[in-house]
């Protein structure tokens, strides 16, 4: 079984379908969010010092760092920001764009072994982002898309995975240090965007053996209740193999802690009861109080 | 609470690698193995208490039980000539009597009181009077613990009770009873020594009965 590493300035993560699953943050992504945009646009960085501290406390084991609001140099303001996390956190970070100039120039001020966020499975991707991956020693996040855009079908998903691991052993990069991203696409526009990334996750967990992650949070888009999707949804994508989830960590913990107890990766119920104590020391209930 | 040392505390605090890391540095100094498991043992009555006051859980319980038996594995190369309880007899048998097939309380009972170093003879569930009856004729265990789920197998329990006496063996064994439906009117109704409310309370009481001796 494949065992990916990733480290912080001090701190190691092992993702692994053997050991508990590990959460990557979301929040410091501008998508759809004004306020993270403005404020980058700006080129202040004290929001997302306060974003990656808040997903830290609530147990995210990865913090995802996307900068790329309209108008914001990558290549400036993503090494900045980089440096100014490993001062205050020490777990891993997974450094997100669609920029490989800022991709390398935040590697080359990374202390540890970074995640990054992502290659495609097209040719001009291949080409930029794993030459990085290698030089850097990094671990990278591969999305199974091509020029022809998301494939839907299983097959397809697959057969892209294949083709990244692939061309990535042609540059010795082994495939522990890649994590396929299995395409959580909203349940809102095609009511079998479940069914194929949960299938997705099945396929390439029993044929190529890699951790696997989603953006979880893309299941529930454009829907109500959002919270109570994500969760079952996540139970439900764990129990095939997702290792590594990108989520909102403080609205998913509880059920994600509780599913890695069902299948046997928490020793002791541990992990679960020191979460449930955290909670209860804080004025939380006992159950996720967003579903209610 | 009195004043625990700093690895009965770590146990306390279920903190696995302070809590070994502190054996091993104990042994390392050549302290006396058997001071080191009385430490263990009153790390052990904390859990106890704590779970009876419902601030651990039960898979906190199982944890502790987890960790003093790690502990052993450490210290036991280092008993040389000072007795465990195990080598010095200090035996348990438990069991679910026949006519009732529940193990879990029973399995986590047997868990601790192993945990806290007996030795124990599980003879598992649905188990007939004559059989208990054996058993302690052949270890000459002075604690026998049987345990319960269903209300109406306690005229069974009545009746292990009064064929051990048949035996000749009742002044040999203390009796404890335990289980969900048990109590103290319970105990009376079989004739049994003690009742434990929970396993931490078993283990209480094996303590009890092997050092008055």
């Amino acid at each position: 079984m494949a065992e990916t590493k990733v480290s912080g300035k001090t701190k190691e993560i092992i993702i692994s379908s053997e050991k508990p699953t590990v959460l990557i943050g979301e929040r410091i992504n501008p998508t759809g969010r004004k306020k993270l945009s403005a404020e980058l646009q700006k080129g202040n960085l004290d929001i997302i010092e306060k974003e990656a501290l808040e997903q830290v406390s609530a147990g995210a084991d990865i913090i995802d760092v996307n900068v790329g609001a309209t108008g914001v140099d990558e290549v400036v303001l993503l090494p900045e920001a980089i440096s100014r996390l490993m001062e205050k956190i020490d777990v891993p970070l997974c450094l997100d764009s669609s920029n490989p100039k800022a991709l390398a120039k935040a590697l080359e001020i990374y202390q540890g072994k970074a995640l990054v966020n992502s290659v495609k499975g097209e040719e001009s991707s291949l080409k930029t982002i794993l030459p990085l991956i290698k030089e850097y020693n990094a671990a990278v996040i591969a999305l199974p898309v091509d020029e022809a855009g998301i494939p839907f079908t299983v097959e397809k998903r697959l057969e892209i995975s294949a083709k990244i691991l692939n061309a990535a052993e042609l540059l010795g990069i082994s495939k522990e240090n890649i994590i396929i991203d299995c395409l959580a696409l909203t349940l809102g526009t095609n009511d079998q965007a479940g069914k194929i990334v949960l299938a997705t996750i099945e396929n390439i967990k029993e044929k190529l053996d890699v951790n696997i992650t989603v953006g979880a949070s893309n299941i529930s888009f454009g829907l109500p209740d959002r919270n109570l999707i994500n969760n079952v949804f996540l139970a439900a994508a764990i129990s095939k193999g997702l290792t590594c989830p990108i989520v909102d960590v403080a609205a998913v913990i509880q059920s994600v802690l509780a599913i890695d107890l069902v299948l046997g990766k928490d020793r002791f119920a541990l992990r679960y009861v020191k979460n449930y104590r955290r909670k209860k020391a804080e004025g939380g209930g006992g159950c996720i109080k967003s579903l209610t | 609470m009195g004043k625990l040392s700093e690895l009965a505390q770590a146990l306390m605090e279920l903190n696995e690698f302070k809590f070994l890391e502190l054996v091993d540095e104990k042994l390392k100094k050549k302290e006396d193995p058997l001071e080191i498991i009385k430490e263990c043992n009153a790390g052990m009555v904390e859990v106890g208490n704590l779970f009876s006051e419902n601030k651990y859980f039960i898979s906190e319980l199982m944890f502790s039980a987890e960790l003093f038996k790690e502990a052993m594995k450490k210290l036991e190369p280092f008993l040389g000539n000072s007795k465990t309880k195990e080598q010095s007899g200090e035996i348990v048998i438990i069991g679910t009597v026949e006519g009732d097939i529940h193990d879990i309380g029973k399995n986590i009972a047997a868990n601790l009181i192993e945990g806290s170093g007996y030795r124990v003879i599980d003879l598992g569930v649905d188990v007939p009077a004559e059989k208990f009856v054996e058993e302690l004729k052949k270890t000459g265990a002075k604690v026998l613990g049987l345990s319960a789920m269903l209300n109406f197998v306690f005229p069974e329990m009545k009746n292990v009770v009064d064929s051990i006496a048949e035996a000749g063996l009742r002044e040999q064994v203390k009796i404890i009873i335990g289980g969900a439906p048990c109590n103290e009117q319970v105990r009376k109704f079989c004739g049994a020594d003690y009742y434990a409310k929970d396993a931490s309370a078993g283990v209480t009481i094996c303590q009890e009965i092997y050092s008055s001796e």
